[in-house]
């Protein structure tokens, strides 16, 4: 046998402060109302630090900061400057990559691999291309002269925690907005350390605002009059309930909710490929992703074949420390979201599908759930319609394209989808047809910043990235 | 799973008979999608394999080499200097194991057989009218079993590009056949010439073909042409390993060679092994490289690991 052996990643390029106030008008700041909570590492349970609840008063400060901002400096700014600010983080994040990217895996859980190699590289890219973008608005195709909104009240999850961060910040930078926004309470940490590059490079007082906190604080920014623009990224209920609060006002809303998306595996697929792409799909992340592949429907003439093949690949997934380079499944993000997944997995065995997980011993501190797939599942269980948001994946089988395209729309949901087939006409007569805002043909889970992401259905509405992603912070 | 393994152990055996079942088979084979397989081998690159592991895979992959030299210039000295350097790679530490074996010109077998003679280092010869294989094919025969008779243990034969890619199956598959015969009790490497396949849809049918044929292991490159072996190339020859086991009860040994110059390079071969085909391969019967820079670069970071200092290049023999 060839173990690997344990290739831990340094934690001394993280300098974590025992505490972090609020970052307003840029600067920390203690919380005029005074509360605090804990941000923990959920592979260990150990507490990383201590960090500061904002109240009304506080956001109510980050936004009055934010609008002085827009309109006495970021809004008058000529693009061409706006644009050398946000070169200026790109690159900086850049050259602190590694120290974000571990602290961003010791804050949310998810392997070092995946920060180094995806999420860094991701974010440094989405604030280039933003960049490019803030002194060519007029070609934008929003009009000669597009304006910005204002303030935006962003509020993003706890998945990516600062690529998420990134798809907000950047565009509504580029176009001359000013932001605050509040990080998921369960990985502020990034989120902060980005604010202290904000102070690196010089960016002006209160065009970025950082308000840490949970669900009341985020209720307080959404509903705050002095915001022009919402954007959130989360769940569909919570999506529901932004929705309902700005109903009736001016504020413009953009929302990124959650998936069911399937991954359609033909017979005449690659298969060694697109057993890969399924892994990808569902367990990229500990599949703690909204566009994640969490429901497989393969063709039934090779099924077997497929399901044999992916049973020996999930065999050789790595779960453990998530410092370690060679982790490829990392720690559930909370005990919270463990619990959930807990009960929606036993719910899917009491309702008679065949649960399965390959040999995996759990560390016994912290939150961890294995890899796991439910074989003979069918469209009225839970698990095929429920966003489980786990590393959970539900098999289906269909007959025929027609079958495929008619299960695949068959949630309420409608963030992504993927096929596999070595037919490129088939891949496109499905495309036409599956009501989904991404599409992947033979990948899964690719992401670009040119690329607009979004939603059909509850998956929420509005695109972040590519130049669609202009639109939602500019008054078109 | 039995009884699915052996009728399609009959089916594939009658498969050579006949040009338009063997068509039939090798295009009904899954497609390779090019861009999820160079994504896949490179992911298994990031793989950090430190301390421990990096001893274990490094005496591991000294056992693997086949120690080459195909070179026009080769002499009886040059050969028998590098037989030597198969046995003792490492003149300065006895625990360093010996290599897997010595590949050199049919002409080269007998001086290097005087050497390697009861070591338990194999005796690899190039043969078939090596690189090109543009000969007739009682001409390949008569090199193939010269090499034997000279001492090879192990034959190492390129396949008839022009025909595969002709799509004369069923002439690269009986010319395959034929060597095997030739080879005797000889093991049977079949050279695919990866680089001149061009597609990984190509690499894969070749495979098939080579293990339907009889080869005991297959290769990827003579070295002789620009593009030697890949990490995607040698992934796709893993997974077709792996699937013909699975549907025939028989395995096949595979051999990337060409291009290979560094422990980095080996140890991500490694893992490569380790995560598509299992322990099973991780062993000089049925994984080899072909190299010759390789093994002085896997004794430096070997007398690395083991003294905690780098060594000059001036302290590893140049043969």
């Amino acid at each position: 046998m060839f173990e690997y052996a344990p290739a831990p990643e340094s934690r001394s390029v993280v300098d974590l402060k025992p505490s972090y106030g609020l970052f307003i008008d840029g600067r920390f700041v203690d919380p005029t109302d005074g509360g605090s909570f804990k941000s923990i590492n959920p592979a260990s349970e150990e507490v990383l630090a201590e960090i500061a609840e904002g109240g009304p008063q506080d956001v109510d400060r980050a936004v009055r900061a934010a609008r002085k901002a827009y309109e006495k400096v970021w809004g008058p700014m000529a693009g061409r400057d706006r644009a050398k600010y946000l070169f200026r983080i790109a690159r900086i994040i850049q050259e602190r990559s590694r120290e974000l990217a571990v602290l961003e895996s010791l804050d949310n859980g998810k392997p070092i691999r995946e920060s180094r190699d995806v999420d860094l590289p991701l974010v440094a890219a989405h604030f280039f291309y933003y960049a490019g973008w803030a002194d060519k608005l007029p070609h934008a195709g929003f009009g000669s002269n597009p304006q910005p909104l204002g303030v935006a009240a962003q509020v993003i999850p706890w998945n990516f925690p600062l690529l998420m961060l990134a798809w907000k910040i950047a565009p509504a930078l580029a176009a001359g907005n000013t932001v605050v926004l509040k990080p998921a309470e369960t990985t502020p940490l990034t989120a902060l350390l980005f604010a202290e590059i904000c102070q690196q490079a010089d960016l002006p007082a209160g065009v970025v605002n950082i308000v840490t906190g949970a669900g009341e604080t985020g209720r307080a920014l959404v509903e705050h009059e002095g915001v022009d623009k919402v954007a959130f990224t989360g769940s569909t209920d919570v999506g529901r309930a932004i929705a309902r609060a700005v109903a009736g006002s001016r504020k413009k809303l953009t929302l990124e909710l959650g998936g069911k998306a399937a991954n359609i595996v033909f017979d005449d697929a690659p298969v060694d490929q697109a057993v890969e792409g399924i892994v990808n799909g569902i367990f990229f992340n500990q599949g703690h992703v909204c566009c994640a592949g969490s429901r497989l429907l393969v063709q039934e003439s090779v099924a077997e074949q497929v399901l044999e093949s992916l049973k020996r690949r999930m065999a050789l997934l790595r779960l453990g420390d998530p410092l370690d380079k060679n982790t490829d499944i990392g720690a559930i993000n909370s005990a919270e979201q463990l619990a959930r997944i807990r009960e929606l997995t036993e719910a899917g065995a009491a309702e008679g599908a065949q649960q399965w997980s390959p040999p995996c011993e759990l560390p016994e501190r912290g939150f961890w759930f294995a890899p796991t797939i439910f074989t003979g599942v069918t469209q009225a269980h839970r698990i095929a319609r429920d966003e489980i948001f786990g590393p959970v994946l539900s098999v289906l089988t269909f007959r025929t394209p027609a079958e495929a395209v008619e299960k695949a729309n068959n949630t309420p949901y409608g963030l992504s989808a993927g096929i596999w087939s070595d037919k490129g006409s088939r891949i496109l007569w499905m495309a036409d047809r599956l009501r989904a805002g991404v599409v992947w043909a033979n990948t899964f889970n690719k992401f670009d910043p040119t690329s607009p992401f979004g939603g059909y259905k509850e998956s929420g509405y509005g695109r972040e990235g590519g130049r669609h992603g202009l639109e939602a912070y500019l008054n078109v | 799973m039995t009884a699915t393994t052996t009728s399609a152990r009959s089916d594939l055996s009658e498969l050579g008979r006949s040009e338009t079942a063997l068509r039939t088979f090798l295009h009904g084979l899954p497609g390779v999608d090019q861009v999820g397989a160079e994504q896949r081998a490179a992911q298994l690159g990031t793989r950090s394999i430190k301390t421990s592991a990096k001893a274990q895979a490094i005496d591991l992959a000294i056992r693997m080499v086949d120690l080459t030299t195909l070179e026009g210039a080769d002499t009886p000295g040059k050969v028998r200097a590098l037989a030597a350097k198969a046995l003792r790679p490492d003149p300065a530490d006895p625990s360093c194991p010996h290599v897997g074996a010595v590949c050199v010109y049919p002409l080269m077998v007998p001086h290097v057989a005087e050497v390697l003679r009861g070591s338990g280092v194999h005796l690899a010869s190039v043969a078939t009218s090596f690189p090109a294989g543009q000969a007739p094919l009682e001409i390949k025969l008569a090199d193939v079993r010269a090499a034997v008779a000279a001492g090879a243990d192990e034959i190492d034969m390129v396949i008839n590009r022009g025909a595969f890619l002709a799509g004369r199956y069923s002439e690269v598959y009986d010319e395959i056949v034929a060597t095997k015969e030739a080879s005797g009790d000889a093991h049977l490497k079949v050279i695919l010439e990866t680089g001149e396949l061009a597609t990984y849809d190509n690499v894969r049918r070749a495979s098939w073909l080579a293990m339907l044929a009889g080869g005991d292991f297959i290769k990827t490159s003579t070295g002789k042409v620009p593009v030697a072996a890949t990490l995607p190339v040698t992934l796709v020859m893993l997974e077709a390993v792996r699937d013909f086991r699975a549907a025939t009860g028989r395995q096949v040994g595979v051999k990337p060679a060409g291009g290979i110059k560094t422990t980095k390079d080996a140890i991500k071969y490694l893992v490569m092994v380790n995560e598509t085909v299992g322990p099973d391969w991780l062993d000089p019967d049925w994984f080899r490289f072909g190299a010759s820079s390789l093994l002085n670069d896997l004794l430096m970071q070997r007398t690395k690991l083991t003294t905690g200092v780098y060594a000059g290049p001036d302290y590893f023999t140049l043969d």
